[in-house]
């Protein structure tokens, strides 16, 4: 066991995105890393996107493949928009096929090695000046032959070979399940400097990848699992929470919420990049609160951007023209996109990635999510929690106001999973609240929280009509409106409570202290 | 049936002069002029010198030996010491008139 002070192993980026965040400049150059995972899990992707994103960088690479052969993976391949034989041509890719060929049988008499597949990858590296090598798997190799123990040895040949030649490599190679063995043959021996696992799990009837480097001999990583997902034309894309969290900034500037009573609520408005979770049950003014939101947003030359999981855009734009905003003239001035969409199309990870690229091309001030509710069931709990902190921090970074809304189970009161997980990511919470006093449903606000602001504590009635929301007086004679059940209180009594608080302080305030 | 289609055409895939190399040769050419006497033609390719070889036929191992012709493709891996695996691989059929001895014993 070395140690240094200075770890001197140099990084290379490897273009993949985000995975360079997590594994903190990218993997070790010169070396070989493995990727193991089981089946499915995306490793002949991730091989593959290795090279092609050097290959985008001016990095030419070779590709050993032992289980499928060259001609389906240049096929397979196309779909996320990497053009292998293109670049086979332009003598930027070179393809080692080790693929075992049905149609010859092979017998073994005697001892052999794998010189001529080292000799095979040697010329290829030469003849593309690769610096990237990528090898498919190394579990298909053992299947080829029945000597285990030379295979490994021969193996272990080549990796070594490979970082003689001063290239790159990613090494794949099978587990059997998503947590146990590193993998399967013991291949991790030999190359066990870099280690990266790639899991693909199955919670509760949703699949969920994650990627985890659990070694980098003499450098540093991000440790522990981080969500990641492969969407075409595009390939695998990590989604490195902590890097998003860590670069967040505060900013002190306030934004209206669109309604002049509750941006005095909110003692001014929202905080520039801060997040609002809006939590009521079906029909209290959520919505109506987003719509308030975006048309605040609009008004004031900023782009706002609505994505709506629960109802259709025509709903939508009926129910805004029915307050008194006009939402297609929004859109069509530019200033409001609206994307509508089924929750249930792809799942979390995908959601948070094709979200981002529409914030990253149509460049809002403000996002709105109604609602994240919608979005609770498509995945598993973490998973929704993972989508929100990758949400939540992806905006902040932005410089984006963000709004959400949680819908409650109860109509009365209660909580939600949304507001339970959710609520110490956001930075302002909005509480909708129906109130029941005297045969009616009266609606309520309340700013339950609003971080790094003073903000009113009262619960205030609204109602809905044109123009939005009406602020009207607090509920000062009612309690237990939160709890989900309002008791009306006689407002003497009220005054009796208040008064008895008054003298209990005036009380503490002189040198005497009364007994009981 | 037999003439020209008998003629056995063989190719062996070695890396360089490495002593499993010239194991592998010494047996090839004893299995050769036992078995194929005058009914066989040999090339013996070193991959170091010519890996585009090694290449384009996909092979891994070596020493690595090929059977064109007659068909069947056929490949034996090893440096060829088990003679009767060879000639199972092969599918080596007694020449027309061979003499008697061409099952050799079991080991």
């Amino acid at each position: 066991m070395t140690t240094t002070d200075h770890p001197a192993v140099e990084k290379l980026r490897t273009g993949i995105s985000s995975l360079d965040i997590i594994a903190k400049g990218g993997l070790p150059k010169n070396r070989t890393t493995l990727i193991s995972g089981t089946a499915g899990s995306g490793k002949t992707v991730f091989a593959v996107q290795f090279l092609a994103a050097g290959i985008a960088n001016g990095e030419p690479g070779v590709f050993v493949t032992f289980e499928e052969a060259a001609a389906d993976i240049r096929a397979n391949m196309r779909s996320f928009g990497w053009d292998l034989a293109q670049w086979e041509e332009e003598g930027k890719l070179a393809f080692v096929d080790a693929s075992p060929d049905p149609h010859i049988e092979t017998f073994e008499a005697g001892a052999f090695d794998l010189g001529a597949l080292l000799a095979r990858v040697e010329n290829a590296v030469k003849k593309v000046k690769a610096t990237r090598v990528s090898v498919d798997s190394l579990g298909a190799v053992f299947s080829q032959f029945s000597d285990q123990a030379m295979v490994r040895g021969e193996l272990f040949r080549i990796a070594t070979a490979l970082k003689a030649m001063g290239v790159t490599a990613v090494l794949t190679a099978e587990r059997t399940e998503d947590h146990g063995p590193v993998a399967r043959f013991g291949v991790e021996e030999f190359i066990a400097d870099n280690v990266m696992i790639l899991r693909n799990l199955l919670e509760d009837e949703t699949r969920r990848r994650t990627i985890e480097i659990l070694k980098f001999r003499g450098c540093d990583h991000q440790k522990g699992e981080f969500p990641f997902t492969i969407v075409p034309k595009g390939g695998v894309i990590v989604i490195p929470l902590s890097a998003m969290q860590l670069s967040m900034r505060s900013s002190n500037i306030r934004i209206s919420s669109g309604n002049k009573d509750l941006d005095e609520m909110c003692g001014g408005g929202f905080f520039r990049d801060s997040v609002t979770l809006v939590s009521g049950a079906t029909g209290t003014g959520k919505t109506l609160t987003v719509t308030q939101f975006l048309q605040g947003g609009a008004a004031n030359g900023e782009k706002c951007l609505l994505l709506a999981f629960e109802e259709s855009r025509d709903q939508l734009v009926r129910n805004a023209t029915g307050w008194g905003f006009d939402f297609e003239k929004m859109e069509r001035d530019g200033m409001l996109r609206v994307v509508c969409d089924y929750p249930d199309l792809s799942g979390l990870e995908d959601w948070l990635v094709t979200i981002q690229q529409i914030i990253t091309e149509f460049k809002p001030r403000r996002v709105a999510l109604d609602s994240l509710s919608a979005l609770e069931n498509v995945g598993t709990l973490k998973a929704f929690r993972e989508f929100v902190i990758g949400l939540t921090s992806f905006i902040k970074h932005q410089e984006i106001t963000g709004m959400f809304t949680s819908t409650t189970g109860s109509l009365m009161g209660g909580d939600s999973i949304t507001e339970s997980n959710i609520s110490t990511l956001t930075d302002s919470i909005v509480l909708l609240r129906y109130v029941e006093m005297f045969g009616e449903m009266k609606r309520g606000l309340t700013v339950l929280k609003m971080r790094g602001s003073a903000h009113d504590k009262a619960i205030r009635e609204f109602t809905i009509g044109k123009g939005g929301m009406q602020m009207g007086r607090p509920f000062r004679n009612v309690t237990g409106i939160i709890g989900g059940a309002p008791m009306h209180v006689n407002p003497g009594d009220v005054e009796r409570v208040w008064t008895q608080y008054d003298k209990a302080i005036d009380r503490r305030r002189p040198e005497s202290i009364s007994g009981t | 049936m037999e003439g020209l289609l008998s003629k056995y055409l063989l190719t062996l895939y070695v890396t360089g002069n490495s002593p499993r190399t010239k194991v592998a040769i010494d047996n090839l050419n004893r299995i050769c002029s036992q078995e194929l006497e005058g009914r066989y033609e040999l090339e013996i390719i070193d991959v170091l010198e010519n890996p585009q070889r090694a290449e384009d036929e996909r092979i891994l191992a070596t020493p690595t030996l090929i059977k064109q012709l007659p068909p069947p493709l056929r490949r034996v891996i090893g440096d060829l010491s088990d003679k009767e695996k060879v000639l199972l691989g092969l599918e080596v059929r007694p020449a027309p008139n061979a003499s008697a001895q061409t099952r050799p014993e079991a080991k």
